[in-house]
């Protein structure tokens, strides 16, 4: 008995701790630390741009009626003012709190509602999961946006409505993919094992399939918040969003549409702001996947520091 | 006729007949429809003369069964604003959307496939690492704001094509290319993944052992494969299309369906936006069917069962 | 009639490394090796030992990175293929040298007919079209597929793996190629096919005088059809000759290792037993239908109900280990997951101790579960890569609450996992840090966590390399000793079972063909189908070789 240890396969050492082999990885893809140095300043925007920036982003000032992107007027202006005369700067920082309330508390809400259903729908495979199924499909399959547009026209537009509109219309994607893994993960052998000892159906979710589904519906959260805050900019933009003096990015590109001939900035500069968000949560969620797939993950390994 | 289609067309049939009950429902979900379709300035008595005409005053399910059957006799109602039937209205305004769609998803595919194929070719090559930072910047742009730049610089500032309406050729061609960029970034994406997937599996191993050209290596043995989830996403992004054809119509002033549902919106034309919202989701369904049948095409593993 | 001294195929001196998580790990160091016309060479060697990297150098198909060739020489008639242009190897690659891979469902694409897949690689070669395909179909007709013409165009997943593997080999010589590789050609198929397949490559290599160089892991195949073997171990060969020196004195060490732990070359188990008591279990005409599922819009009327058991009857005695032998789809894991629950009886009875196994209440279920424990095939798969090795081996208790209370866990983890042979302080560590080996005796410690008095173990052996295997047997016959257990042991092949099991069922097709002590169906097999199972074993013919 005693040899049988020493001719197996040594135990391999301890891995370096996960945290700082995620921000080595990280730091060897330039585009990715790009994207959450942005994220993290939207992040700070959204939490403190109001107390900072409130008043001074809606006092209107007649003398920079439109004014163009300069150092002119101070800094508050180098992306120029609106048509109110309003610093678009500030008022990209005071918009980015709307904004990000709206697309995380949506994806939120349908990740928790989407995952709940999935799991029943996997799990039961039976006719429940399949009317589950069928109503995903129906949410699927329909153009979000009209959906969206019917919702808010019989509702109306408020912030709680607009969040539950937008978390409607993106349950079937959480909901097909929990479906769909935990249909897969319930069929591995470590269910099983479990199953035959005699767990509960509480204990084979919460502690054997929920912790290898959830990652993959992570990733997944994140590339729906710059989803989601598409969406919404849509919304916003066609008038359906929420109503003003609250406003979000999308309202200030539909504000600046007017002015588009004299005064490009007003709607370009938010757009600017959405694009730049939403690609670094793409660039993100790319990366996330790129590490958490042991297959692609040595192309991150192997590129040297000095390579870039 | 094979399983997997049918199975799929009776569950298209049921989601359909989902989203007419969803209709319905919101309808009646904020208490009287006649709030809905009447204008906001009717009167009391012509309030009350319609709930008896439509039979409002009657039972939820009787109510649904009488709507059912207007449905299957294409009774969509007449257009308050309009003074038409609103089916004829929303099949007038179809095809332009239609066109709309299609050629941007055909032109999105085409340059996906092709971007995404050569992609993966060498990954993490300078093409590829441009293929990616333009897609994933093409899928995250905005299309309202990108119509709106778009406007500005070609034809207010450089003035190549005109800014809004219909007519000639040139007239299509900003909203064809705002509509494409989104679903193409996203499309190049899948194509990149899957290729690099199909060209690092075992099958292409033997066919390097069996000595066969990389072109064909590529083009005929992965890509073929590569297309599978491909169509899976091109599927679900026909409704995404239809979006970006609400927000591009509104701009570019396109007599399309979704210019037709802003505007019925505005004026709380209830009778098209019902019409028009089944009419959309039929088209869809039928799509999806389409899809099915090229995804069974392209994958015997499903045909052969 | 040229180069007469030079061989035909030769690699020297091949080192090459590749890039992992774990970082720059060198997969062959310094390996030699050649191989000349009509002849067979074999590349033996376990998971892990880069058995196939120097093929794969040979074909051009390491993928670099992540890997990268550091130093060698690899020469067909000749010339360093490591320095031929693309277009040069791909030239050799089919018509030369061709290579006959494994995983047969994987390595063939999916979306093509195979007639068309077949006729590619001589289409890539410069044949015409109609010429490929006449030559492709009378390929076909050669490896023996039945009724070729009218599979032509079947897709490769409407083939038995037997049959993907004859579809393989004449993709392979369509070409006459000078050198055959075959990677683990025989590996996922059952032995009475492997047997055959086996038969096939030799013969095409008599016929066309090809050198066939053949890797695999199994002593057996080698024994059966090489004629100079090189052992690998760790990427090194450490030692190379022909089958006849090798298996005669074998020098290495690892060698020796290898050699004794081939099943079944010790005596044939036999325990003398008084039965004193009732049997633990009674299965009696236990049998199982499965019903083609009921499809929405099928054609015509539902297809005959498949039989996966079919009037089962056996006993299991207190003490006992029972071997059940059977190829795939002979119902012997049907057989196990039905006496566990995970699946319905259609017909029959099971009994332990009196308690009927398939009408359970929840009361007599959490009984019956306790007392019967299952190991299964796969420990990579069975053990949950999130959970810490205690948090593994003490999730029976957490489920079955009076077994050992909370504060003893740790302590009683720590037992357990000594007496499978791993080290106490291992329990906070995770599966994938253990090698295969190691894992499969974490799953036997979790087996053992509920002092069960029977224990199924559902292939659990049969994915652990040969030397590992026998280890983790040798640890089984302790533990039972120790605990007095009993075993259902569920195996593919017989020699497993041979010095292990005392009682063996040999199943096919559903039924129990012979059942009997292992003396009696080693030495003395009454069924025909047992006789063949027998003779098809690879495992015999190093018997017969040493």
């Amino acid at each position: 008995m005693e040899n049988v240890t020493s001719t197996t396969v040594p135990v391999r050492k301890t891995e370096r701790t996960s945290l700082r082999q995620s921000l080595d990885l990280l730091w060897r893809d330039k585009f990715a630390v790009a994207a959450v140095l942005f994220l993290i300043i939207v992040v700070l925007a959204a939490l403190l741009g109001p107390y900072l920036f409130g008043q001074q982003s809606n006092r209107i000032n007649l003398l920079t009626r439109n004014a163009a992107p300069s150092f002119a007027h101070g800094w508050a202006f180098v992306l120029g003012a609106d048509a109110l005369g309003r610093p678009i700067l500030l008022r990209l920082f005071v918009g980015a709190q709307n904004t990000i309330i709206l697309a995380v508390s949506a994806v939120i809400l349908s990740m928790i509602v989407g995952t709940a259903l999935g799991f029943v729908a996997g799990y039961r495979n039976d006719w429940l999961g399949n009317v589950i199924l069928r109503v995903a499909d129906v949410l699927m399959s329909f153009p979000s946006l009209l959906l969206a547009l019917i919702v808010l026209y019989v509702l109306t537009p408020g912030i709680a409505n607009v969040i539950l509109v937008l978390a409607i219309t993106r349950v079937p994607i959480y909901l097909r993919t929990a479906r769909a893994e935990v249909l897969e993960v319930r069929e591995r052998t470590f269910v099983t094992a479990a199953d035959i000892m005699g767990a509960s159906t509480w204990r084979l979710v919460w502690r054997h399939i929920r912790p290898a589904v959830m990652p993959t519906l992570v990733t997944i959260a994140t590339l729906e918040i710059a989803f989601v805050m598409l969406a919404e900019s849509s919304l916003s933009f066609l008038g359906l969003g929420i109503q003003a003096p609250q406003f979000t990015w999308g309202a200030m590109v539909a504000q600046g549409q007017s002015y588009l001939g004299t005064a490009w900035w007003v709607a370009f500069w938010p757009g600017v702001a959405i694009t730049l968000t939403a690609m670094s949560l793409n660039l993100l969620a790319n990366w996330v996947r790129l590490v958490s797939d042991p297959v692609q993950r040595w192309r991150l390994e192997a590129k040297e520091p000095s390579h870039d | 006729m094979n399983t997997y289609i049918v199975n799929r067309m009776v569950y298209s049939a049921i989601s359909m007949v989902g989203l007419i009950i969803l209709v319905f429902f919101l309808a009646r979900l904020t208490g009287n429809p006649a709030e809905l379709y009447l204008p906001v300035d009717a009167t009391p008595e012509l309030r009350a003369a319609f709930s008896q005409v439509n039979g409002l005053d009657q039972p939820v399910l009787v109510q649904f069964w009488r709507f059912l059957v207007t449905l299957l006799h294409l009774d969509f109602g007449n257009s308050l604003r309009l003074e038409r039937p609103a089916l004829q209205l929303v099949l007038t305004a179809f095809p332009t959307t239609l066109i709309l769609a299609f050629s941007a998803m055909a032109l999105a595919l085409v340059v996906a496939i092709v971007a995404g194929a050569l992609a993966a070719c060498a990954p993490n090559g300078i093409l590829d690492r441009l293929v990616n930072v333009v897609s994933l910047s093409s899928a995250s742009l905005p299309n309202f704001w990108l119509a709106l730049v778009s406007i500005l610089v070609f034809a207010v500032w450089l003035k190549w094509v005109p800014t809004s309406g219909t007519g000639t050729l040139a007239h299509w061609i900003l909203p064809i290319m705002v509509l494409f960029a989104r679903p193409c970034g996203l499309l190049a994406q899948v194509v990149r993944g899957s290729m690099i997937d199909a060209l690092s599996s075992a099958y292409v191993k033997t066919a390097r052992s069996k000595g066969v050209r990389s072109r064909s290596i590529i083009f005929v043995h992965a890509l073929r494969n590569a297309m599978l989830p491909v169509i899976t996403v091109a599927g679900d992004q026909m409704s995404g299309m239809i979006n970006g054809a609400v927000v591009v119509e509104v701009i570019f002033g396109f007599p399309g369906i979704g210019k037709l549902m802003m505007d019925s919106i505005q004026y709380r034309d209830f009778a098209v936006i019902q019409c028009g919202v089944i009419i959309t989701a039929a088209a869809i369904f039928l799509m999806n069917v389409l899809i099915d049948f090229a995804y069974v095409a392209l994958n015997p593993r499903i045909r052969f069962k | 009639m040229i180069e007469v001294n030079d061989h035909l195929v030769e690699v020297r001196n091949l080192s090459v490394d590749f890039h992992t998580r774990d970082g720059t790990v060198p997969a062959v160091q310094d390996v030699s090796w050649y191989v000349n016309r009509g002849e067979t060479l074999a590349i033996l060697g376990e998971s892990g030992s880069g058995k196939s990297v120097s093929s794969s150098a040979l074909m051009g198909l390491i993928d670099m990175p992540p890997g990268r060739i550091t130093s060698g020489e690899v020469l067909y008639r000749g010339e360093n293929l490591l320095n031929a242009t693309p277009e040069r190897q791909r030239e050799i690659n089919g018509s030369k040298i061709a290579m006959v891979f494994q995983d047969t469902l994987a390595a063939f694409n999916p979306v093509y007919q195979i007639g068309w897949q077949v006729a590619e690689t001589l289409r890539s070669h410069g044949v015409p079209k109609k010429v490929a395909d006449v030559k492709a179909l009378e390929l076909l007709e050669r490896v023996g597929i039945p009724n070729a013409s009218g599979r032509f165009f079947d897709y490769p997943h409407q083939f038995s793996g037997g049959q993907r593997q004859r579809i393989m080999i004449a993709m392979a010589i369509a070409l006459n190629p000078d050198l055959l590789i075959a990677d683990e050609p025989t590996t996922a198929l059952d032995v009475t096919v492997q047997a055959k397949i086996l038969r096939l490559l030799k013969e095409l290599q008599r016929e066309r005088g090809m050198g066939l160089l053949l890797i695999t892991h199994d002593l057996g195949i080698v024994a059966g059809i090489a004629d100079r073997v090189a052992i690998m171990q760790g990427g090194k060969i450490v030692e190379t000759g022909t089958v006849r020196q090798v298996f005669e004195t074998p020098q290495h060490p690892y060698t020796h290792r290898l050699f004794d732990a081939v099943p079944g070359r010790r005596v044939v188990s036999e325990t003398a037993r008084t039965l004193v008591e009732q049997p633990l279990l009674i299965v009696q005409d236990l049998s199982k239908e499965y019903l083609s599922p009921a499809r929405l819009f099928s054609r015509g009327a539902t297809a005959a109900p498949v039989l996966a058991l079919n009037k089962v009857s056996f006993k299991l005695e207190r003490g006992e280990t029972l071997g059940i032998v059977g190829e795939s789809g002979s119902g012997k894991s049907t057989l196990a997951r039905t006496l566990i629950g995970l699946e319905t009886a259609t017909g029959g009875g099971a009994s332990y101790r009196g308690h009927d196994l398939l009408n359970r209440t929840p009361a007599g279920l959490n009984q019956v579960r306790r007392q019967i424990q299952m190991v299964f095939q796969d420990p990579t798969a069975s053990l949950n890569p999130r959970m810490s090795v205690r948090e593994i081996i003490s999730e029976p208790w957490a489920i079955h609450d009076d077994v050992v209370p909370r504060n003893k866990w740790d302590t009683r983890v720590r037992d357990l996992l000594e007496q499978v042979g791993l080290q106490r302080d291992h329990a906070d560590r995770y599966p994938h840090q253990f090698s295969g080996g190691q894992r499969q005796r974490i799953a036997i410690a979790r087996a053992l966590a509920l002092q069960p008095e029977i224990i199924i173990f559902d292939e659990a052996v049969s994915s652990l390399d040969v030397s590992v295997q026998a280890q983790v047997i040798e640890l089984l016959k302790s533990l039972k000793d120790d605990y007095n257990l009993s075993y259902l042991f569920i195996a593919h092949d017989l020699p497993v079972v041979r010095s292990f099991a005392d009682r063996v069922l040999v199943m096919h097709r559903g039924a129990i063909v012979e059942q009997g002590t292992s003396r009696e169906i080693f030495n003395n097999p009454k069924h025909d189908y047992t006789r063949e199972l027998l003779q098809s074993d690879p495992a015999l013919n190093v018997h017969a070789a040493i």
